[in-house]
C-alpha cells in the first residue's frame, strides 16, 4: 500500500512496490540501494515489538467511521466505561485523533500529563481499571494545534502502542480520525501482529453520512478487519417537552439499517439524540452513570453487551506474520 | 508551471478556505450553502472540495457522478446550474463507484491537491469557496502551500456549540494563526432545535459556544444556523434549502451570515 516517504522524490513507486529502486525516479534518491536491495520491503520491526508488548491485551477493538461528528469518541468513551463497570476488567482507551483529541475532554481529564516510568509511558488513569492514553496529554495548552503530516502522525501512533505501558488489560478501544487515510492505515498495519478483534462502525442516520461510512466498510473489508456491527447514533430526537419524535437527520435512503441489510452486517443499535448526553461529554462525565435509565443510555448498555458477547465468543486469532 | 497556475486563477477574485478541527459540523453543508447564498446574490462561485476520504459537495447539490472533462485549461469544473454561475470540483467525480474507499496515504493527497488547485479551469469566479477535511494536517498544509501563490483571503471556521467541538476549533483557530490565514469569522452551527410540534427549543448540542470561542479568540461572530431538518433534509436530496424554504429563521441567519463575509471581501 501508500508507503512514499514525505520526503522522497516526485514519482517515487513506494518503498515496498516491486519498482523500489529500480523506476527512473530513483535515479539519484539516497535510499535507491536500500530499496533496491529489498530491506524495505521487510515488514516494519516495530510489528513484532508491538505484538510482544500487546500479548497482555485480551481484546482489541477499533471505533471507525468515515464520517466526522457522528460520535466516534462519545462511542468509544461510553464504551470504556460501561466495560470499566465491571471491577474485575481492566481497560484501556486509546485516541488515535491527533489533530483533533476529545478523549481527554470527555473522559474529564484534560490538563492531565503523561508520566514517563521504567516500562515506557505511564496511561492516565480515570479509575483503577480505566487508563486512557491521547496526545491530548503531550499537548501544552488546550489552544495547541498538531500540523502534521502523515509520517509523524503514524510515528506517533507506533509509540502509543508499543511504548505505553499498558499492562494487563482486557479490552483495549481504539477511538480513530474521520476517514480513511494515515492514522487508519497506520493502526491497522501496526497491530496486523497482535490481530485485531473486529471494528465498530458508527454513522448518522442520513445519506450524506452513510456514503462515507460505506467507504469504511470497503476499508475494512480490504484491510480484513472483521466488523462487528454498526451502530446508528442521534436517530431521533424526543423533545423533552411534547415528546414527539423528530428525525433532525432524516434516514432519507433507510437510515443504518437498510445500509446494514444490504451489506450484510449486524446492526449492534441506534442511539437517539439526547442533550444530555452532549452536556456529559462536555463535563467530563459518564452519561450511563449520570442518566442511567433514559433511553439512549439503555441503548448503550445493550449495544456494549453484544460487543462483550462478540469478544468472548471469538478470541484474537493470533497469526503471525 | 507557474504561469499555467496563474491562467487557472488568475479571474478568480476571492479565495476563502472553510475549515473545522472537528468533523461532521457543517463545513459542507455551510459551503453548499454560502455558495447558494453567493449565487442567489448574482456572484459566480466555486467550490473545490478538497475532501479526498469524504466528498460530500457532489451530492449535497445533487449534480450526480458527472464525467470531468477536459480542456486546453485543464480540468472543466462541473456546474450545478444551467447558467453556469456555480462551479464544483470534488474527487467525488474522479471516483468509478462512489462507495470506493480512497485509502491514501499523506503524500497521494498532497499530490492529488496540486493538481486540483492549479489545474481546474474556474475561469471567472468572484468567490472560490475551498471544503476542507477536518483536522489540522496534509490536506490543509497541501491547499494552503499551493493556494498561497495566488490568494487566499481567509478562512471561515464552522463549530457547533458544545464544548468537544469549540476545543477542535482552538486548535483550528491556531493552525490559521501559525500559517497567516486570516480568520473572516466563526459560524455556530446546530444551535438550538425547535421542535415542529411545540416550538419548544432544545439546545442539543449546547449553546453560545462558537460566540464564545470567537470573543475569546478575538475573532468575528459570523453567526448561528439552528439545526433544521428541513436543512438536512434538503442537502439530502440536493435541493435549493434557500430557494424552497425563503421564509424559514435559517434562511435568514444563512444570508446574513453570507452577506457578512460577502461585504468583508469587498472591503
Amino acid at each position: 500500500m501508500a508507503d512514499v516517504p514525505s520526503d522522497a522524490p516526485e514519482h517515487c513507486p513506494g518503498t515496498s512496490s516491486d519498482q523500489a529502486g529500480k523506476s527512473s525516479a530513483c535515479q539519484g534518491c539516497p535510499n535507491q540501494n536500500i530499496c533496491a536491495s529489498g530491506a524495505a520491503k521487510a515488514p516494519d520491526p516495530a510489528i513484532e515489538e508491538i505484538r510482544q508488548k500487546l500479548t497482555t491485551v485480551k481484546h482489541k477493538i477499533l471505533v471507525l467511521s468515515g464520517k466526522g461528528g457522528v460520535g466516534k469518541s462519545t462511542f468509544s468513551a461510553h464504551l470504556s466505561h460501561a466495560l470499566a463497570s465491571d471491577d474485575s476488567k481492566e481497560v484501556a482507551l486509546l485516541d488515535v485523533d491527533i489533530c483533533g483529541p476529545s478523549i481527554p475532554k470527555i473522559m474529564g481529564i484534560e490538563g492531565e500529563q503523561v508520566h514517563q516510568s521504567g516500562s515506557g509511558w505511564s496511561p492516565v488513569y480515570v479509575e483503577d481499571n480505566l487508563a486512557v492514553m491521547s496526545i491530548g496529554f503531550l499537548l501544552s495548552s488546550p489552544d495547541d494545534a498538531v500540523i502534521w503530516r502523515g509520517p509523524k502522525k503514524n510515528g506517533m501512533i507506533k509509540q502509543f502502542l508499543r511504548d505505553v505501558d499498558w499492562g494487563e488489560v482486557d479490552y483495549l478501544i481504539v477511538d480513530t480520525p474521520p476517514g480513511t487515510s494515515d492514522e487508519h492505515l497506520s493502526i491497522v498495519q501496526y497491530l496486523s501482529g497482535a490481530g485485531i478483534d473486529g471494528a465498530v462502525i458508527i454513522t448518522t442516520p442520513q445519506e450524506v453520512s452513510l456514503q462515507d461510512v460505506r467507504k469504511e466498510i470497503r476499508f475494512c473489508q480490504k484491510v480484513k478487519i472483521p466488523i462487528i456491527g454498526v451502530i446508528e447514533n442521534m436517530s431521533g430526537f424526543v423533545c423533552p417537552k411534547c415528546k414527539n419524535t423528530s428525525q433532525i437527520f432524516p434516514p432519507t435512503t433507510g437510515g443504518a439499517q437498510r445500509m446494514c441489510e444490504e451489506l450484510n452486517l449486524p446492526l449492534l443499535g441506534s442511539v437517539p439524540l439526547d442533550p444530555r448526553i452532549g452536556r456529559s461529554c462536555d463535563e467530563g462525565k459518564s452519561f450511563l452513570t449520570e442518566v442511567p435509565d433514559s433511553p439512549a443510555a439503555v441503548a448503550y448498555q445493550n449495544i456494549v453487551q453484544k460487543i462483550r458477547d462478540y469478544c468472548s465468543s471469538h478470541t484474537t486469532s493470533d497469526h503471525p506474520f | 508551471m507557474d504561469s499555467s497556475e496563474k491562467s487557472n486563477l488568475h479571474q478568480v477574485k476571492h479565495v476563502v478556505l472553510v475549515l473545522s478541527g472537528k468533523g461532521g459540523v457543517g463545513k459542507s453543508t455551510i459551503t453548499t450553502e454560502l455558495a447558494l447564498a453567493l449565487k442567489h446574490a448574482g456572484k459566480k462561485v466555486g467550490i473545490l472540495d478538497v475532501d479526498l476520504c469524504g466528498p460530500s459537495i457532489p451530492r449535497m447539490l445533487s449534480v450526480g457522478k458527472p464525467e470531468v472533462h477536459q480542456c486546453d485549461a485543464g480540468w472543466v469544473p462541473v456546474y450545478a446550474d444551467p447558467q453556469q454561475q456555480l462551479a464544483i470540483m470534488s474527487i467525488g467525480f474522479l471516483l468509478e463507484d462512489s462507495d470506493e474507499a480512497v485509502i491514501w496515504r499523506g503524500p497521494k493527497k498532497t499530490a492529488l491537491i496540486g493538481q486540483f488547485v492549479s489545474d481546474v479551469a474556474w475561469g471567472e469566479l468572484d468567490v472560490l469557496l475551498v471544503d476542507t477535511p477536518p483536522g489540522t494536517s496534509d490536506e490543509h498544509l497541501a491547499v494552503l502551500e499551493n493556494l498561497r501563490k495566488h490568494r487566499v483571503d481567509g478562512a471561515v471556521l464552522v463549530t457547533t456549540p458544545q464544548a468537544v467541538s469549540t476545543g477542535d476549533v482552538r486548535r483550528e483557530i491556531t493552525f490559521c494563526k501559525k500559517t497567516a490565514v486570516k480568520i473572516l469569522g466563526i459560524v455556530e452551527n446546530m444551535s438550538g432545535f425547535v421542535c415542529p410540534h411545540c416550538s419548544e427549543c432544545s439546545n442539543i448540542f449546547s449553546k453560545g459556544g462558537g460566540e464564545e470561542l470567537a470573543k475569546l479568540t478575538g475573532s468575528v461572530f459570523l453567526g448561528s444556523v439552528p439545526l433544521d431538518p428541513l436543512l438536512t433534509a434538503s442537502l439530502e436530496e440536493g435541493q435549493d434549502f434557500l430557494q424552497a424554504f425563503p421564509d424559514s429563521s435559517t434562511y435568514t441567519a444563512i444570508s446574513q451570515i453570507a452577506n457578512t463575509l460577502l461585504s468583508s471581501l469587498d472591503a
